[in-house]
């Protein structure tokens, strides 16, 4: 261990943001700089009978008027996972248009580009937009659109199906092994639909220089590189080295700002045609109607169970929702990264879950923290909670005795699932262990039971998960799918006077990486951290990268770095050991510094670097310059595991929960920064904390969203939640030279089931098994009378 | 439409739309981009600044109605290079991650402050109930504003 690694280094990102001087896309004006305001469909699903721009074009400011008549009309953005049926019919993949052209296909979607020369008058122009429609009835739930006679999404598809799937054992022996179960839980619910809402709303301006033939696109993104690739490659034909993506600063994503949107490319078409910088920033009604969404799974669940309570068997069927068109990972997420996660942290011997992926009248949707893992874990957890309440045994109890054994994946092998994956490493009964611990789970149990007596209704809640992250190997996700590799990208530059220059293919969007990223690079080579800066956000910077999502940037990206100093530390060895007229092999390297064994005899990294810079007097044959990049594709997916454990109070008089407790134990593997990683699983622990109470996007039958504004669609409130107990155990991953396994969705994926845990568990005595998210004041009141 | 106003601590007169709010005053005619807009519609608090001492969501009120008013920004309250002890307590304690909610919180946090030099949990979190963050579940924002609290008490 070196200075920094461990430690809660303050980080470096901060003094800019709180003073106000972060540079988020919105905040940079260019010279001649147009804004944009869209036409939108004020229906979910309608034929387009005629659109009328005259009006728009002939308003105060306008530069522009644009419609899919115009050659922006012919270009599409493409999805970027193929799931094909089971029975081998390839994956239903619809044309994506920039701009709608004879049907509208859900709210939101955007009919005219109006471009002007300030916001306020692209505004009013496209409110003179005359688009005459004809309103055709809608389907927005899953389930609802694969019944027979269900208004069609895509005509050439009537039965709304994209595609669908299953993975595990074989559904006939599933089956037969939860005939002959002792017991059988069952459950039916929906996982629903959520909006990820970063606070920043999605923005871009898109600048064409008509002298050097150039576009750069400034994009609120998590993903630059792949951006530039896909607006190049498969959108507008233009080749990828006119284009430079750059994302500086990102108010939050939380999966919603990897994809590729419809407004990015248009933008960018679009600034070549008007010669002048265009903006467009999402208000929030757009964030809501636009911005990719997440979860909508309608499912039905059943487990079996022997004697003792261990499990025998796991059926699942699902309708999951794609909305209206394939957004860019929309079809891996309801399939490799939800079933893959389906043993859980268990040692269940048959599991089967089908998939059937419909079209939608709604916005797409896609990755939002967690993305299919959440879904995966209510399930499990809610399974387990409600099996254990049916058997009389302790919610705790019935874990135990399903956990797989400790395993540290090195000298006890990775543990093979029934689904495909095989985990890293973990000790899941050691997360329980603790969190029972930090709960004071025995003593809670006897205030409980006092407080009923005095009819106050408390309750407590265990989740004990386990997701997949660091994605990925970039073979393992090319053979389920994806059409990229999942690799990351570290460029390491020293410089001549020994400062280093890190370009990062990931994107820190909260995450802290100028700060984290630095200290690990700080540590192995032995140096300050003030001589090591981070830089990310600029595909003309970095070479290249897969942006941040899937907690991957560190167990991939960190390693990516780690490379490239391995091979800086190799080649400056061997300018050392000239400098120091040594072999190399005989040289060590420690506290920035090259030694020769056993003597006192050493040379400074610093002045390697300027001999590499200034090769006077120089290895023979070896090439100037101390300057590495690497790409890491990891072995294997990362596992990180725990516990979340919520203590509720319910009002027996109005059914509002009143969170008293949430407690946290989480094995992330190594920790580089204890201090951010504690505010990764707070800020986690807390959106799954709306999803269990509060959040839920709601469209009505003719596919209107009622929950399109901040005062309808609730979120998690400061004084909804009480402080978030941490604590960790650590199982190092096996597989990267850090040790991590991510940690930026795991609070996200253990803490709903824990709260609506807890809240059936304060209701049980009153016969409530169950009650549907969000847990509303309303449901669980009516839970109450039932 | 005329207004004169008063930003953190510099006068400015400028003819604008009646329309304009101040949040977009303040970032498009003044460039002070720190205070940020989440939502538009008053339920974000981003772009929270004080007016006459009181902590506003600036896209809820005009620019011309602030005619006449002193506006603190986020970019008024370090002292030079000096952070406000509100705002070098977010950063020793993590109270943010993204940052885009950060000046509104800064900005709120310094009212909770200032009409309450030594808020309880409870009232810092009834304070902070306008500003949605959604990267630190709120701990952090909330110790970050004890210890502010304890410092500016000295």
């Amino acid at each position: 261990m070196g200075n920094y690694i461990g430690k809660s280094v303050k980080r470096r990102e901060d003094a800019r943001f709180l003073k106000g001087a972060g540079k988020y896309t919105d905040d940079i004006k260019l010279p001649k700089m147009t804004q944009a305001a869209f036409a939108r469909s004020p229906y979910a699903h309608a034929k387009i009978v005629s659109i009328d721009t005259s009006g728009a074009e002939k308003a105060e400011g306008v530069v522009a008027v644009y419609t899919a008549n115009d050659a922006c009309g012919q270009y599409g953005v493409p999805c970027g996972w193929q799931v094909n049926f089971k029975n081998g019919e390839t994956m239903r993949e619809p044309v994506h248009p920039l701009l709608a052209r004879d049907k509208i296909r859900h709210l939101g979607e955007a009919v005219a580009i109006v471009i002007a020369e300030s916001l306020e008058l692209a505004r009013d122009a496209a409110e003179l937009v005359e688009v005459e429609y004809e309103e055709l009835p809608a389907v927005t739930d899953p389930k609802k659109a694969m019944a027979q006679g269900a208004p069609i999404v895509h005509d050439e598809w009537p039965d709304n199906a994209a595609f669908d799937w299953c993975i595990g054992n074989d559904r006939a022996e599933v089956e037969a092994a939860l005939e002959a179960a002792h017991h059988v839980t069952e459950l039916e619910f929906n996982n629903q639909r959520l909006a990820p809402n970063a606070i920043e709303p999605r923005s871009y301006i898109a600048d064409y220089d008509v002298n050097g033939d150039k576009w750069t696109l400034y994009s609120s993104t998590q993903n630059p590189h792949l951006i530039r690739l896909l607006l190049c490659a498969f959108v507008l034909g233009i080749p990828e080295h006119k284009v430079r993506v750059v994302s500086y600063d990102v108010g939050g994503g939380f999966g919603s700002k990897i994809y590729h949107y419809t407004e990015e490319a248009l933008l960018t078409w679009a600034s070549r045609e008007i010669g002048r910088p265009v903006k467009w920033t999402a208000d929030r009604s757009e964030a809501f109607l636009t911005d990719a969404h997440g979860r909508d799974h309608v499912v039905k669940s059943k487990m079996g169970f022997d004697k003792e309570g261990k499990i025998v068997a796991h059926l699942t069927d699902e309708y999951c929702a794609l909305g209206a068109y394939l957004s860019t990972f929309a079809p891996a997420i309801p399939t490799y990264l939800h079933g893959t996660l389906f043993q859980g942290v268990y040692a269940t011997p048959l599991i089967h879950l089908n998939v059937t992926a419909p079209f939608t009248h709604t916005v797409p949707v896609d990755a939002y923290r967690g993305a299919g893992r959440p879904e995966a874990t209510y399930l499990l957890e809610r399974m387990l909670s409600k099996a254990a309440m049916e058997m009389n045994m302790d919610q705790a109890e019935i874990r135990f005795k399903n956990f797989i054994p400790p395993f540290d994946g090195i000298e006890q092998p990775g543990y093979q699932t029934q689904v495909a994956l095989q985990y890293d490493s973990g000790n899941y009964e050691g997360t329980l262990k603790r969190g029972l611990e930090m709960l004071g789970y025995e003593d809670f149990r006897k205030e409980q039971q006092a407080a009923r007596k005095n009819g106050k209704l408390l309750g407590v809640g265990i989740s004990t998960y386990i997701e997949g992250c660091g994605i990925a190997p970039s073979a393992v996700v090319g053979a389920l799918g994806a059409r990229a590799g999942l690799y990351e990208v570290g460029h390491v530059r020293v410089q001549p006077t020994g400062k280093i220059s890190v370009f990062t293919g990931t994107h820190s969007h909260g995450q802290g990486h100028e700060t984290v990223f630095a200290q690990f690079v700080a540590d192995k080579l032995g140096i300050d951290m003030d001589d090591v800066e981070i830089v990310h956000g600029d595909t003309e910077q970095v070479a290249f990268g897969m942006g941040t999502y899937g907690s991957r940037s560190l167990s991939v990206g960190g390693t990516a770095i780690i490379k490239s100093i391995d091979k800086i530390l190799e080649k400056g060895a061997k300018i050392a050991a000239h400098k120091l007229e040594a072999a190399a092999e005989d040289l060590e390297y420690s506290g920035g510094k090259w030694t020769v064994k056993g003597t006192d005899k050493s040379v400074s990294f610093g002045d390697v670097a300027l001999t590499a810079y200034v090769p006077h007097d120089y290895p023979e044959g070896l090439e100037p310059g101390l300057d590495f990049s690497s790409f890491y594709d990891p072995a294997n997916f990362t596992f990180p595991f725990g516990t979340h454990i919520a203590v509720v109070e319910v009002s027996a008089d109005t059914g509002k929960v009143d969170l008293k407790r949430f407690v946290a134990c989480d094995d992330v593997g190594n920790v580089m920064n204890p201090m951010i990683v504690d505010g990764q699983i707070h800020g986690g622990v807390v959106q799954g904390i709306g999803q269990a109470l509060l959040e839920e996007v709601v469209y009505d039958d003719g596919g209107q969203m009622i929950s399109g504004s901040y005062m309808d669609y609730a979120m998690p409130r400061a004084d909804d939640l009480p402080m978030i107990e941490t604590d960790r155990t650590i199982t190092p991953c096996p597989h990267n030279p850090l040790g991590v396994k991510g940690a930026g969705e795991a609070g996200a994926i253990g803490s709903t089931p824990a709260v609506v845990n807890a809240v059936v568990d304060a209701l049980a005595h009153l016969g409530v098994t169950d009650i549907q998210m969000p847990l509303t004041p309303q449901r669980v009141w009516r839970a109450m009378q039932h | 439409m005329n207004v004169t106003l008063k930003v953190n601590g510099e006068s400015f007169t400028h003819e604008i739309e009646p329309r304009m709010s101040l949040s977009q005053y303040l970032r498009e005619v003044l460039d002070l981009t720190g205070t940020h807009i989440g939502c538009d519609t008053s339920g974000c608090g981003a772009c929270t600044v004080t007016v006459d001492g009181d902590a506003v969501k600036s896209c809820t009120i005009l620019a011309v109605q602030a005619d006449g008013c002193e506006i603190t920004t986020i970019e008024g309250m370090a002292n030079g290079t000096q952070m406000h002890p509100i705002q070098a307590a977010f950063k020793e304690h993590h109270g943010l991650q993204c940052g885009f909610c950060t000046p509104g919180m800064v900005m709120t946090a310094a009212d909770i402050l200032k009409n309450n030099s030594n808020p309880t949990e409870k009232e810092i979190r009834d304070g902070l109930k306008g500003n949605f963050c959604r990267c630190t579940g709120y701990h952090n924002i909330v110790k970050s504003i004890q210890h502010a609290a304890e410092h500016i008490k000295g």
